[in-house]
């Protein structure tokens, strides 16, 4: 034990990637957190979708999932931790987990604002016919992906059929309310490149998407989220499938921006992985890269003040974060 | 057989300026300036350098321009539109360079 945190000291005092470095020019390093206002909970790979740049290389086949008794520990924390202001579920397809409307039910009225992570095809799934109801009468906000408005783009990334599949599920919300005006229910959609590209300019691509989705669906929704891939699990697979990883590494790099960079999503979020362990964020999950050794590791030992004012564990995908206008699961960050 | 062309040779661009570094900087100024969001869009002077990087052409070029298209917005059929735009340009100057023939025809013959 003695050995491994004078290891964690050693390395904390060390800039041991690019990332790092270019945090240090900024004056950014050693990246820290500022508080903690969301709880992303991971409840499992498992999805009816197996996309081709999911850092979680979620699929049909993929087994972990969070148990009953993990979500119980969250909503523990949860109701103990008053600045934890929203639950943001996410997965796999988090619909599928058995203990996923418990953990709605339960952080709705423990009064927090709740997030459901959905891929829209779900909505057609065998046994998950009342969820559009369920997710409208609890009033979750829904961010739902949708890579491009155009089918060959979507399905290129997320299967074929994905995308027709998708606009009949965002019929389906808007019937319900969401993404209509003074409704209450949010819907919000998430555009991702379909390739090893940044993201266009947030505002220019939402406006483009509303009035494209407007004019060939009738689909209204509240604000559009650009996503930059990040170059890890299937994503950096098909990179250096293609010849492209080294090029998007340099891009990446090459666009870092201090005020991106100062805005990272970690800086006010932990990850819960589907058995307990917290991380920095979804993609620090993903890599098994759990918070710093020394702090609370699990949720079961979740500890607000040391955890809240933590350090951040970096690599450098997290350049992903950080390049041109910034990416979180909240979209563009400047 | 040697390539001419090697896409390593995009970021090392600025390599040119070995031996005038002061003409490089100047150039570069410029060229970032020129691309800046003004009169017209980012996503339209992308537009329009990948439709020159066709006419010229030039394959650094059109692979930097070409992710900038992508980057900024624009999708395959925008971009596809912007090329036959640079096509029907060209074909149209070759064309109309006819005339010259003709008018060279015309001053030799009966």
């Amino acid at each position: 034990m003695a050995v491994s945190l004078v290891m964690a000291e050693t390395l904390v005092a060390a800039e041991s990637t690019e990332f790092d470095a270019a945090l240090s020019r900024s004056g950014l390093f050693p990246l820290q957190a500022l508080g903690i206002d969301t709880l992303q909970v991971n409840v499992g790979k498992k999805c009816n979708q197996a996309c081709g740049h999911c850092h979680v290389e979620a699929g049909p086949n993929r087994t972990e999932e969070m148990t009953r008794e993990t979500a119980e520990t969250v909503i523990d924390v949860l109701r103990r931790n008053a600045p934890l202001a929203t639950l943001d579920i996410t997965g796999g397809a988090p619909e599928l987990n058995p203990s996923f409307r418990y953990l709605v039910t339960e952080a709705r009225a423990l009064g927090r604002h709740v997030i459901d992570r959905c891929n829209l095809t779900i909505l057609f799934v065998p046994g998950q016919e009342s969820l559009a109801d369920f997710l409208a009468e609890n009033g979750i906000e829904v961010v739902a992906s949708l890579p491009y408005y155009l089918a060959d783009r979507t399905d290129a990334q997320r299967g074929n059929g994905v995308f027709e599949q998708s606009i009949a599920g965002l019929h389906m919300l808007n019937a319900l309310g969401y993404g209509q005006p003074d409704s209450g229910l949010l819907l919000n959609l998430v555009y991702n490149p379909t390739g090893a590209f940044l993201p266009p300019p947030q505002a220019g691509i939402e406006s483009e998407y509303r009035r494209e989705l407007q004019k060939r669906h009738g689909i209204v929704f509240n604000h559009l989220y650009t996503i930059t891939n990040m170059p890890i699990a299937r994503f950096r697979h098909f990179l250096e499938r293609t010849g492209n990883y080294e090029r998007y590494l340099r891009r990446l790099t090459d666009a870092f921006n201090p005020a991106a960079a100062a805005s990272v999503m970690c800086r006010s979020l932990i990850s819960v992985g589907y058995d307990g362990t917290l991380s920095d964020c979804d993609f620090n999950q993903m890599l098994e890269m759990p918070v710093w050794e020394g702090i609370p590791r699990h949720i079961r030992d979740f500890d607000y003040a040391p955890l809240a004012a933590r350090r951040i564990v970096t690599g450098d995908h997290c350049l992903g974060c950080t390049a041109g206008a910034g990416s979180s699961c909240g979209g563009a960050t400047v | 057989m040697s390539d001419y062309y090697n896409d390593e040779d995009l970021g090392r661009f600025a390599e040119i300026g070995r031996a005038r570094p002061d003409l490089m900087e100047k150039f570069f100024t410029y060229y970032q300036a020129t691309l800046e969001e003004g009169a017209l869009t980012r996503r339209e002077k992308a537009l329009i350098g990948l439709a020159v990087a066709h006419a010229i052409p030039c394959p650094y070029c059109i692979d930097s321009f070409a992710q900038s298209c992508l980057e900024a917005g624009s999708n395959l059929e925008q971009i596809t539109e912007a090329i036959h735009v640079a096509s029907s340009i060209r074909g149209g100057a070759t064309l109309i360079h006819g005339l010259q023939a003709l008018n060279s025809i015309d001053k030799v013959s009966m």
